[in-house]
């Protein structure tokens, strides 16, 4: 069971507020979540619901208004702009929904763009070729697809072996076979390496694959599913 | 090794934008070039300078007397504090040169006949020494040879002690003393109608009846010795045999000139490239500002991956180091260039026997912190942009800008203006400070094209005050000795001549308290129409009967006012001592006279009336006689002709500006170009996509264009004013550290200098938006909606 495994993250109260102006926004309310190691975790919700705002919490992009972010045994909320570069730099991995690959720099150059900052990475070519673009080393994004860059965001992010990895809808660009491919590559490394995983997506059919479904809605968590048997990407269909 | 993928995003991102990248390092470039040309120029002439002044021993101390005994000599080399002494005989006479019209006037200065080292060495350049057996020897100085095209073997014809004598020339010298030759009456050197000529010190001797006397004196002071004290002891000693003053190196005219060329080329060397490396952090600062909203998404990931914000920061000014030590290396390579030819030019300018060419390592040490400094000046409020972005901020998009109805809205201006109209208003008005800095761009470039062309607008008006308002005169006239004042009738009666105005030139010392200043105050008559007096307005004033008129500058030395007094110490004649009212000051912005009523000026002297010379008006056909006639009259120490004074000039003095003049007008309109190029690249680079949006919409190419094109012609119109003002200013402080004793710089802008400015700028406008016209052409309308920004 989930709750005998050790806790990566414990989030417990966390309130974020945007001050637009004169306008306050309340992107989360009150969140308490734990996430375990080695478990692949989907985030769902409507647009706006708050996902992007959690995770980036959670990957130390952002502070909480208030509340209570525990990494082991390390609190981020307390954190100073330089202890938060230092986590992110040892322990979290990113893949986000425009790819967001440096356009000057090839794939393999934007692979070792993280893993020359990294204590033990695995060699750029080594991370390229477990997302399948062994062939690719030296295209620019602009030369490559939706896919083959996602595929290349996803090899920079888990080349540095990190502990967590959070993906904002990597497969919001992406067609249904060029989706299910870099869904399954997020699986594999999430399998394989056992990295604690957190993906956000809209899209429901997506969350068989993971150990457990958070469901978001204005900032709070509605509910969590625990899947009784996980399905692999390959199988799944929207 | 292998370049790290963080440093190759650097490589990349400068090829990408190589237009701007190239248009920094050149601004760069042409500070740090003028940088690197004037101080290492600074640095030969000064090393050259003091070369020069050892190996033919300038002297430290001047003076000079009518006829004093050779036994004197051991007197002045007993004063405490002097090292060696040389007595010689130096007069001026009237020369016929071959191939010249008119009279030249020629110092004929005394030389041992065998040759021993002496203070003020002669530095032979051509021919021999001269013969002790023949007396009509002489050595010409090489500028008056050169002039007038004369070699050893030549002849020149002089009127020595009244009598004609053909002076056979054996040799052509230069001397430390003579670096700038002038005659004492002239603004400027004219090497054509004065030359030196040196002559053997019995030959002179004996023509001049000054058998066993001297009437010139150089010194050199020993280490440690004090220059007030020996010139106060060689007073006492020269005073009862009609010396003038004896006076330091600060007064001997050469020396002033060639050490304030040298100070200038120092200032003119820090205001320039100063202004020039302003422009190019402001340059940086613009290309990277925009870098880094460009690629906002981009410093979020480095974020997000775990790049510290001091690594983002560095990683920006590295790229703003790499574009400012290309033009630093390239800058410091031109100026060396440019700092040997400049150097060769004031080598022969000031007929300096050698160059001692030499780079100062410092100096180039402080070139590279110089442009260091502007580019983290530029770089730093740039990136600290970078630093302070959150980077989940970051990751999406630039929220889009918020518009408020602004003055134009409220005033109803903006319904009737077509859409492209309404666009650029309002991005004018949101992005105030953005177009606040294109505007002070261009406007820098607008001031630097002014300041460029400065310095000539100055030199014309000061030839225009010199020659078309004071000097009106045809042909000025002096006299070796002073005349009866009734020799004015003969004057009158020479060929062609139909006015005359005489005047009487009295050498004295100015004392106010401590501070003191030999002068020459010129007695003239009221109510005279050839030498006017000029305030500060420009206007006409009329001689004071009592009292000095004294030039503004020269009273700024001496520290007096209209109003005030002082002390004049009369240095010939009955050497009498008054206290004289300051009456009136005139503006002459060359030269530092002090004028005097003529009247007023003989009860000074307790003289009577004599005069020194005469302004004269002369028939124009009737020149070539009156120059014969002149040519003939022993009296006649020199003419000066007018005209001849104002081409002299522009060869001399208006060449040598028109080198760096020219370099810093070329320098200007590269920079104008820059900067004018850059602020339409930019714009482009930023407005790209809503420009493809607006295509996308149906909007023509034409209609695309004219909205950016227009709104960059409105921020250079709006910068030309600008720049105007920024330009006066900075010619204001010019012409304010470039002003001497000698001259003072006037603060005149011509109206070709405007047009210029603003011509270069149109020009560099038009150029820029034919190159940006091309790029909207060809717009890809797919590749930039594709791209997210
Ligand atoms: N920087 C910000 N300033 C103001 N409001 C913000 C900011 N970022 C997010 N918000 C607001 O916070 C709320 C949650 O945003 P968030 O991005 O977390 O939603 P999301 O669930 O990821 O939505 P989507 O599925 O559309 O990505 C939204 O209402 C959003 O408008
Ligand atoms: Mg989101």
């Amino acid at each position: 069971m989930p709750s005998q495994r050790n806790a990566v993250f414990r989030a417990r109260g966390i309130r974020k507020v945007y001050q637009m102006g004169e306008v306050q926004v309340e992107a989360l309310r009150s969140i308490d979540l734990d996430l375990y190691e080695g478990e692949l975790v989907v985030l769902l919700g409507a647009s706006g619901s708050g996902k992007s705002t959690l995770l980036n919490i959670l990957g130390g992009l952002d502070v909480p208004t208030a509340g209570e972010v525990v990494y082991r045994n390390h609190d981020l909320t307390v954190d100073d702009d330089r202890a938060l570069t230092a986590y992110r730099r040892e322990h979290v991995g990113f893949v986000f929904q425009f790819y967001n690959l440096i356009p000057s720099l090839t794939a393999l150059e934007n692979v070792a763009l993280v893993t020359e900052i990294a204590d033990a990475p695995m060699p750029p070519e080594d991370a390229l070729a477990l997302v399948g673009l062994s062939e690719r080393l030296s295209h620019f994004p602009a030369q490559l697809s939706g896919g083959e860059q996602q595929r290349v965001a996803i090899a920079r992010a888990v080349a540095k072996r990190p502990e967590v990895l959070l993906c904002d809808e990597p497969t919001g660009a992406l067609d249904y076979q060029t989706g299910k491919m870099v869904l399954e590559v997020i699986e594999h490394v999430n399998r394989s390496l056992g990295t604690t995983t957190a993906v956000i997506t809209h899209n429901a059919a997506i969350a068989a694959m993971a150990d457990r479904v958070v469901h978001m809605r204005s900032g709070e968590i509605t509910h969590i599913d625990e899947n009784a048997t996980k399905v692999s990407p390959s199988e799944l269909s929207w | 090794m292998k370049l790290r993928a963080i440093d190759r995003k650097i490589l990349r991102d400068i090829v990408h934008l190589r237009g701007q990248v190239l248009a920094v390092a050149a601004v760069v470039l042409c500070g740090i070039a003028t940088f690197v040309t004037m101080w290492t120029a600074h640095r030969s002439l000064k090393l050259s300078q003091d070369a020069y002044y050892r190996s033919h021993r300038f002297p430290d101390v001047f003076a000079s007397a009518r006829r004093a005994p050779d036994s004197l000599a051991r007197k002045l080399a007993a004063i405490e504090g002097v090292a060696a002494v040389r007595t010689r005989i130096v007069v001026d006479v009237t020369l016929d040169v071959p191939r010249l019209d008119e009279p030249a006037t020629g110092r004929l200065v005394s030389i041992p006949e065998h040759r021993v080292p002496m203070l003020n060495d002669l530095f032979l350049r051509q021919g021999r020494w001269i013969d002790p057996m023949r007396p009509d020897e002489v050595i010409a100085s090489e500028s008056f040879a050169t002039a007038n095209s004369l070699r050893p073997g030549d002849s020149v014809a002089g009127v020595v002690n009244g009598r004609w004598r053909r002076l056979e020339i054996v040799g052509i010298a230069i001397s430390p003393e003579f670096v700038y030759e002038i005659r004492s009456v002239d603004i400027f050197p004219d090497n054509r109608r004065f030359g030196v000529l040196w002559i053997g010190h019995e030959a002179l001797s004996n023509a001049y009846d000054m058998e066993d006397a001297f009437n010139d004196v150089a010194i050199a002071l020993a280490p440690g010795g004090s220059e007030r004290e020996v010139i106060a002891r060689i007073d006492d000693i020269l005073a009862p045999w009609g010396s003038t003053g004896a006076y330091g190196r600060d007064e001997q005219i050469a020396h002033r000139f060639l050490s304030d060329e040298i100070a200038q080329s120092r200032v003119s060397g820090t205001i320039m490239p100063a202004i020039f490396l302003g422009v190019a952090a402001f340059l940086v600062h613009m290309v990277l500002t925009r870098l880094v909203q460009t690629q906002r998404d981009q410093i979020a990931v480095l974020k997000a991956f775990g790049y510290s914000s001091l690594d983002v920061a560095i990683h920006y000014l590295k790229l703003a180091a790499v574009v400012i030590t290309i033009g630093t290396i390239l800058g410091i390579g031109l100026g060396i260039r440019l700092a040997q030819g400049l150097g060769r030019l004031y080598a022969e300018f000031y007929h300096l026997p050698s160059l001692e060419f030499d780079v100062d390592a410092r100096t180039l040490l402080l070139a590279f912190a110089i442009s260091a400094l502007a580019a983290s000046l530029g770089a730093l409020s740039a990136v600290r942009g970078a630093l302070k972005l959150p980077p989940a901020e970051a990751m999406r998009p630039e929220a889009p800008p918020i518009f408020h109805p602004g003055v134009l809205e409220r005033v109803g201006l903006m319904k009737r203006m077509p859409p492209s109209g309404r666009i650029i208003a309002r991005n004018l008005a949101r992005r105030r400070m953005k177009a606040f800095l294109s505007i002070s761009g261009v406007a820098m470039a607008v001031a630097i094209l002014v300041v460029g062309r400065f310095m000539f607008d100055a030199v014309s008006l000061m030839m225009q005050r010199q020659f078309s308002e004071i000097q009106r005169e045809d042909v000025t006239v002096s006299f070796h000795e002073p005349k009866a004042h009734a020799t004015r009738h003969d004057l009158e009666h020479l060929p062609g001549v139909f006015g005359v105005e005489t005047f009487r030139a009295v050498p004295v010392r100015l004392v106010n308290e401590h501070r003191s200043k030999r002068a020459a105050i010129f007695g003239i008559d009221g109510g005279g129409s050839l030498r006017r007096l000029i305030d500060r307005e420009g206007r006409e004033i009329s001689v004071p009967a009592e009292g000095l008129a004294m030039n503004a500058t020269l009273a700024e030395v001496l520290g007096v006012g209209a109003g005030d007094s002082l002390r004049v110490e009369v240095l010939e004649g009955r050497r009498r001592v008054e206290t004289v009212e300051v009456t009136r000051l005139v503006d002459e912005l060359i030269g530092s006279s002090v004028y005097m009523d003529a009247e007023a000026l003989a009860r000074l002297t307790g003289e009577g009336r004599t005069i020194s010379g005469a302004y004269l008006s002369v028939d124009p056909g009737s020149l070539p006689a009156l120059n014969e006639q002149l040519k003939r009259t022993p009296a006649v120490a020199g003419v000066a002709l007018r005209e001849t004074v104002i081409e002299s000039f522009e060869k001399t003095i208006a060449q040598s500006m028109t080198i760096t003049t020219t370099m810093l007008i070329i320098f200007a309109s590269v920079i104008a170009i820059g900067v004018v190029y850059n602020g339409a690249r930019i714009a482009l680079s930023e407005r790209g996509r809503e420009l493809a949006s607006l295509r996308v919409l149906g909007f023509t190419r034409g209609e695309v264009s004219a909205m950016l094109l227009g709104e960059q012609a409105l921020l250079t119109v709006l910068a030309i004013p600008f720049g105007a003002v920024i330009g006066y200013g900075l010619c204001a402080l010019i012409a304010n550290v470039m002003t001497s004793e000698l001259y003072r710089i006037p603060l005149v802008v011509s109206s070709r200098t405007w047009a210029f400015a603003v011509l270069v700028i149109a020009a560099a406008s038009v150029g820029s938006a034919l190159l940006v016209h091309r790029r909207i052409r060809t717009l890809d309308l797919v590749e930039v909606l594709k791209t997210r920004e």
